[in-house]
């Protein structure tokens, strides 16, 4: 590693990370990146939602610090304490999301940031756009207001202002999402000409064709970890499906001597045992930041694992939250031990035995200020033996809470901690023993994993294991095709809403749910 | 490592620490909370100086009128009582996270309704029942009148703050248009509601000019209190105060839960008004708004939302406009200064707050 980090020190990188790593509460958000950027180069960062990408982005825009590591600016270790320091260094930043005003006109928007006591110096930005403008082969209205410009347009403004302020790194974040073909076209020209002048480009993407039709070197992230990087001499050498092929063998190929390997225990599921969950037809209305689901059949026999793959966002949370009651569904039935439950409430399907570990365990898993006790029973406020007559039993809640800790190894300071307070790895601690205590029957884990170290990554996956064992019907979604094939009976593969396969976990299943999950058929 | 390893063990060992670490934290709350008012006294009597009356003699007219002479305390004690229900329904909203800032509508819909319908109802049953059943109109009148912020939030979504303050202009309003239309007593020519005979009205506690809704208001700040920490009813209503998300997650019924909120915290708006009318007033005239419901907010802040707390920041509200208003009669200060007091002392302790979380946070890097 150490060999490695200081083979990446290059005289000619503009900037370099090493060892950068950058917690959040209960998330590893990046650890232990190491990236070299270089005049002259797109360097495409491509990675799933999670991945890591826009923490990155964050610190080298100055909006966030790390945690460990370091950052070279010029080969000189530098803190950026700000966008405007990242600004004087030369790191100009074009967000996912526009960030210009729209009730102003281009030339105003560009002016904004100039020093408050002086009068904007129209003449010279346009001499100066006039210059940027020509060399670049665009045109720029200067005299538009932002909010008539096409979203294209705006792209180019904010890549103009980058350029206006000298900047000499150029990092684009997301910026095809919400462009037409053609205008990623476009942009992926104006990226040739402006690299063509030396600049160097960070691009983040999530889409593997852009990345290989625009991408001088490719670095991998994958769960906040760079898994891998192609270099610009391997690029040219490749053609473009041979580079996708490389790319899709990095994020999800099995890496050598990986520890999270675990050989999966042969479990022998009786296939004429009743489903314990039999999902038929769901179908959810979409909403602004989700597709809609639409006909999801599967079942889950006790003691079996399903497994659902595919890359973030393309309705794995709606289907969780719909199966939990959380969100209302639009068609479609949801049995459980061969009784619908779609009609009942989030507290009903739980008494019923239907467990839902959510993803997001501070957002909605816990009540952050409220102590590791009472987050222990969140879903069981009211029931006995811990309130009696509605009236507080503070003497059985700690002695039960007492007893989670020690069975599940949470490690807190005292019961009465607030929960916030704990790593990310404790937190899911407290939601498994939420989850999976007495009476529960089928359980729906969304990305157990997600943002944990390794320990506490395989003790959650020994608890899943386990609580299949038990002859629980266990739903798996995750976005870590590793722990998918590590753990699952079955894996199905969810794309834009819709179940696009079902694959048995046998020897090809790598390869079978790879090709589903980029829009090949298996 | 986990908790159990030594419970006991550690418990001793850790207790003289945890006893020094405790009157640390009760000392540091202390300073924190007498420091700023200490402050915000002096800033209030740099205001007064730069108006041309002199702080001490004005601080020394609240202290004697407000809390030492007899008389003076007696009206503080009876001050508190609807102050004391306006601060319990305001605990029951801030901590399930809603924020009911039309407490004045609710408060003067409620005093209007108790005061129509007392003397009414003297007239064809006991007095105790008569005053029982008024408390209990007003109460659910003013809950009525929560009833569509309560709705447009749960339902809808519609910030609630808006929404109240908005309903409390019509309210004001409305209570002023019954008084002079409806409940106008016509043996007066001044315009207000019929005067409930003195021996009708709620006793006085022993010797004193003292209501006995004092002892309601306490009862209900107190019970408000334990049913908020103790019981799974308040921990719900924390739950969806603290993260309304999580609230879903974990099955609650939340628009139900927040109907309820408005309904209890409108509730006991209702009910100071009623106290205040069945105790003190007798009667409404037509444009009396005295305001409480936003005077209260900043003390229920300043007690964190803890009802003992806020029943000291009450008295504290009450020695202040009991004593500004006689100290603005003799030394010629509006009446609306004991506001600018309690608001001067409220922005202090904020910044004190936030100095010291940053003291903190800087100690702690």
């Amino acid at each position: 590693m150490s060999i490695a980090s200081s083979l990446s020190v290059d005289k000619r990188d503009i900037v370099a990370l090493e060892g950068v790593t950058k917690r959040f509460p209960g998330v590893v958000a990046n650890d232990g990146v190491d990236l070299a950027i270089r005049p002259g180069e797109v360097h495409v960062l491509l990675g799933e939602n999670g991945a890591g990408k826009s923490t990155l982005i964050g610190m080298l825009s100055g909006l966030q610090q790390p945690d460990e590591g370091r950052i070279l600016v010029d080969g000189e270790p530098t803190a950026i304490t700000s966008p405007r320091h990242a600004l004087a260094l030369g790191i100009g930043t074009v967000f996912q999301h526009m960030m210009l005003v729209p009730t102003l006109t281009v030339a105003e928007n560009l002016l904004l940031g100039g020093p408050w006591w002086q009068r904007p110096k129209t003449e010279e930005l346009e001499a100066r756009v006039a210059e940027i403008t020509r060399t670049l082969g665009i045109t720029v209205r200067l005299h538009a207001k932002v909010s008539e410009l096409s979203l294209g347009e705006q792209q180019q403004v904010e890549i103009l202002r980058a350029m206006v302020r000298n900047t000499r790194l150029l990092i684009l974040d997301e910026s095809t999402s919400m462009l037409t073909p053609k205008g990623i076209e476009e942009l992926g020209a104006l990226m040739r000409r402006l690299v063509g002048q030396g600049l160097a480009i960070v691009f983040i993407t999530h889409k593997l064709k852009e990345a290989a039709a625009f991408g001088d070197r490719i670095s991998v992230l994958k769960l906040g970890r760079k898994v891998g990087e192609i270099p610009p001499e391997r690029f040219r050498a490749l053609g473009e499906q041979a580079i996708i092929s490389e790319i899709v063998e990095l994020m999800f190929g099995k890496r050598k001597d990986d520890p999270e390997a675990a050989e999966r225990p042969v479990r022998v599921i009786h296939a004429e045992a009743a489903p314990l969950l039999q999902v038929h037809d769901l179908a959810v209305a979409p909403t602004d930041e989700a597709p809609c689901l639409s006909s999801i059949s599967f079942d889950i026999r006790p003691g079996e694992i399903f497994g659902i793959a595919g890359i973030d966002g393309n309705g794995q949370k709606q289907l969780a939250e719909a199966l939990a009651g959380q969100r209302a569904t639009m068609g479609g039935s949801v049995r459980l031990e061969g009784a619908p439950i779609e009609a009942l409430s989030v507290g009903e399907r739980r008494e019923r035995g239907l467990r839902y570990l959510t993803d997001d365990r501070l957002g909605e898993g816990t009540v952050g200020t409220f102590p590791v006790s009472i987050n222990f029973f969140l879903k069981q406020v009211g029931a006995a033996p811990f309130w009696r007559k509605g009236v507080e039993q503070r003497a059985e809640i700690d002695k039960r809470a007492a007893q989670i800790v020690r069975e599940y190894d949470v490690r807190t300071p005292s019961l009465k901690t607030p929960v916030a307070r704990l790593s990310g790895g404790n937190i899911q601690k407290v939601l498994l023993a939420r989850e999976l205590a007495e009476g529960a029957k089928v359980v729906i884990f969304n990305k157990p994993t997600y943002g944990l170290d390794l320990a506490n990554t395989l003790a959650s996956r020994q608890r899943i294991r386990d609580t299949a064992a038990r002859g629980l019907a266990v739903l798996l979604i995750s976005t870590d095709l590793e722990e998918l094939l590590s753990m699952c009976d079955r894996i199905a593969v969810i794309s834009n809403g819709s179940l696009v396969g079902t694959v048995e976990n046998a020897d090809d299943a790598r390869t079978k749910v790879g090709r589903l999950m980029i829009g090949l058929a298996a | 490592m986990s908790i159990e390893t030594a419970p006991s063990a550690g418990a001793t060992a850790l207790d003289p620490t945890a006893a020094v670490a405790t009157r640390r934290d009760i000392q540091h709350r202390l300073l924190m909370t007498l420091g700023p008012i200490l402050a915000a006294l002096i800033i209030a009597g740099c205001i007064l100086l730069a108006v041309g009356v002199d702080p001490l003699a004005y601080y020394g007219f609240v202290l004697e009128k407000g809390l030492l002479s007899p008389l003076g305390i007696q009206q503080t004690l009876t001050r508190m009582a609807p102050l004391l229900f306006l601060a319990a329904g305001l605990i029951v909203a801030f901590r399930a996270g809603m924020w009911n800032l039309g407490g004045d509508g609710q408060f003067l819909l409620g005093a209007v309704t108790a005061a129509a319908s007392a003397p009414v109802f003297v007239q064809i049953m006991p007095a105790w029942l008569a005053l029982v059943c008024s408390f209990l109109i007003a109460m659910v009148v003013a809950m009525i009148w929560s009833l569509v912020p309560a709705l447009l939030r749960a339902y809808q979504g519609v910030n609630e703050i808006i929404t109240t303050l908005m309903m409390t202009f019509l309210g004001t309003s409305l209570a002023n248009v019954l008084v002079k239309l409806v409940f106008r007593d016509p043996g007066t020519t001044v315009p207000q509601t019929r005067t409930l005979p003195v021996e009708d009205r709620l006793p006085r506690l022993f010797e004193t000019t003292i209501t006995s809704g004092l002892l309601l208001g306490l009862a209900a700040i107190i019970i408000v209190h334990l049913v908020m920490t103790r019981t799974a009813f308040g921990l719900k209503l924390r739950i969806v105060g603290a993260n309304p998300r999580a609230a879903i997650h974990s099955g609650l019924g939340v628009p139900k839960l927040t109907i309820a909120v408005f309904a209890i915290s409108a509730g006991l708006a209702g009910l100071a008004g009623a106290v205040d009318i069945l105790g003190v007033q007798g009667n409404v005239r037509a444009d009396w708004n005295p305001a409480y419901g936003l005077a209260v907010i900043p003390v229920v802040f300043l007690a964190r939302m803890n009802g003992f707390a806020a029943i000291g920041f009450v008295f504290l509200l009450s020695v202040l406009s009991i004593g500004g208003e006689s100290a603005a009669r003799r030394l010629g200060v509006p009446n609306h200064f004991t506001l600018v007091l309690v608001s001067i002392v409220l922005i202090v302790l904020a910044l004190a707050e936030y100095i010291d979380h940053r003291y903190n946070q800087s100690r702690r890097v």
